[in-house]
């Protein structure tokens, strides 16, 4: 399958100008082939929204521009970020993947970074679910940003059988150091391929490009294979666009070579987790 | 007394800071419609560099040099300043603020030179501010870190700016981006000043170096070390306590004025929107 990562720079809580750069590069992607292309965490509205995340929120099943959106998935797949009004009037910080025109899949993101620079806390609600889709190129999990630093994400993923891992992030530039990539973006690129070998998946990360606030995002989309070899990367700080090409054959070979997914044992984990969390909760 | 310091490591890579810089210059400026800033520029290395960076971002006439000189300015500063706008080919106007500022304080000859200062700080933004009109422009700012964790410069005077490249470097940091872009060496090898009287140094106000200044402030601020530790590694326990009391002191000067609250929705507390709203 070919894979495009849209390393775009959405424009702040401009969501009707984000969905012309979707369609444009969606229509690109169609003419390259491709089946699947991925933009960042929430690339329709922009992400530092403070107050705005109301006023941006869509209703997946009503919203006309994810309509939109959804009508422009009927030769490619595309998964693209958005403020999602969910039930109980709350906002979710949330990815949908559409397929053949209509929305296969739906992910919110659980882990909202709260400290330093980041304040998703106070305005999004807390997704609570890790699950994966049966996609026409095989079973595919979503993650946004934050969710990827917990390991015990794509952990649950791959253990549903998960085959490709798609990263959605919003990754600025934080501390530059002396030579080398900003710091935090060799993080990304080594997690990634952490994950991939050690999972037996294919892990694409899309971030965005452009700067909100102050804020600089950090470009270096990235793709890794099963092995744990990086297959490409997109260019730093600036938007670009980048084509890969997922076989299968890595990822059989991956598996047949380190058998990692099959030997996991889910019931010791789940009576070690249970013990670890009531010793929690015990009298002292 | 003899302390060994672990240096804390300042080093940064200059040409990522660069594009970083020359992105966030663009970016700001061209999303408010505008395709111009103005800089004061004043002989010295920050707004040598800040005027550098505005130049690779948006190009010759992108960049409106503003020297503002004082009558008992020195006389470097000018001709470096000049000189500068000169090599960088950008437009450079020059608007002499001593007739304001002598007339001002004409009725008031004992005014003290922080009062006098702080009116020429003043005096040269409000300046600015008109020329960005003029100029279809934003002013860009050029307060470096050090300078805004110790308050070391006017609030409404220097501080004031539409975007400041420079705020999240110290001023070493500042020396060591100077040199990637090559600001001439007459302007790397002077001694920072305000220039604000004669004689006046940076280094001589705030009673301790620049070197020394930014491992206590990047050890403090942003390795997150308490005093404790700070002390434990090397460094006098009344220069982490003279920098911390800057710090706490000046917290005002790096915030808009408070609002008190009397309504559902204030402004400043409950109601956040991001500045670069739609943009």
């Amino acid at each position: 399958m070919k894979v495009i990562l849209a390393q775009i720079a959405p424009s702040l809580g401009d969501a009707e100008r984000n969905l012309k750069i979707h369609l444009e590069e969606i229509r690109r992607a169609e003419r390259a082939g491709a089946d699947l292309i991925v933009f960042p965490e929430l690339s329709l509205t922009g992400y530092l929204l403070q107050d705005l995340v109301a006023e941006c929120a869509m209703e997946p099943k009503t919203s006309p521009l994810l309509r939109r959106l959804e009508k422009a998935s009927a030769r490619v797949a595309v998964v693209a970020g958005f403020v999602e009004q969910g039930p109980g009037i709350s906002f979710y910080n949330a990815a949908a993947c559409f397929v053949k025109g209509k929305l296969a899949h739906l992910h919110r993101k659980v882990y909202l970074p709260t400290y330093g620079m980041f304040d998703e806390g106070r305005y999004f609600a807390q997704g609570d679910v890790f699950r994966t889709f049966e996609a026409p190129w095989g079973r595919t999990g979503i993650l946004i940003c934050e969710d990827f630093w917990h390991l015990s994400s794509s952990w649950l993923l791959a253990q549903e059988g998960m085959e490709l891992l798609v990263v959605a992030t919003n990754s600025p530039v934080k501390e530059i150091k002396a030579a080398g990539a900003p710091t935090g973006q060799a993080a990304w690129s080594r997690l990634g391929q952490v994950v991939a070998q050690f999972l037996t998946c294919y892990v694409v990360c899309v971030n965005r490009a452009g700067g909100e606030e102050g804020w600089t995002f950090a470009g270096g989309s990235f793709a890794v294979a099963p092995s744990g070899k990086l297959i490409g990367e997109a260019r730093q700080l600036r938007a670009d666009r980048l084509a890969v090409a997922l076989p299968p054959g890595p990822l059989r070979q991956a598996r047949t070579t380190s058998p990692l997914l099959r030997d996991e044992k889910l019931d010791l984990v789940r009576r070690e987790l249970g013990r670890i969390v009531s010793s929690r909760y015990k009298q002292e | 007394m003899a302390l060994r310091r672990e240096r804390s490591d300042l080093a940064i890579d200059p040409k990522l800071v660069e594009s970083v810089l020359t992105g966030f210059i663009g970016e700001e400026t061209r999303r408010v419609g505008r395709r111009r800033v103005v800089v004061g520029l004043s002989g010295g290395i920050d707004s040598a560099v800040a005027a550098s960076l505005a130049r690779r971002a948006l190009g010759a006439r992108g960049v409106v040099a503003i020297l503002m000189p004082y009558r008992l300015s020195h006389p470097s500063s000018m001709k470096d300043a000049r000189a500068l706008a000169r090599r960088l080919s950008i437009r450079c106007e020059e608007h002499d603020i001593t007739a304001a500022i002598d007339g001002y304080f004409a009725g008031d000859p004992k005014a003290g030179r922080v009062r006098r200062g702080n009116k020429m700080a003043r005096e040269r933004m409000s300046i600015l501010y008109d020329r960005s009109v003029v100029h279809e422009a934003l002013v860009l700012g050029t307060s470096n870190k050090t300078e805004l964790l110790l308050g070391y410069g006017t609030i409404h005077g220097d501080m004031a700016s539409s975007i400041n490249p420079l705020g999240d470097l110290y001023k070493t940091q500042i020396f060591e981006l100077a040199r990637h872009l090559r600001i001439p060496a007459a302007i790397q090898r002077k001694v920072p000043t305000a220039d604000l009287w004669p004689d006046q140094t940076d280094e001589k106000d705030l009673g301790m170096t620049y070197v020394d200044l930014d491992q206590v402030l990047h050890r403090l601020i942003d390795e997150r070390w308490t005093r404790a530790e700070t002390i434990r590694g090397g460094w006098l326990a009344a220069m982490v306590d003279r920098v911390l009391a800057r710090v706490r002191g000046s917290q005002f000067k790096r915030r808009v004025p408070l609002v008190a609250k009397v309504s559902a929705r204030t402004v400043g507390i409950d109601f956040r929107y991001p500045r670069d709203w739609g943009t």
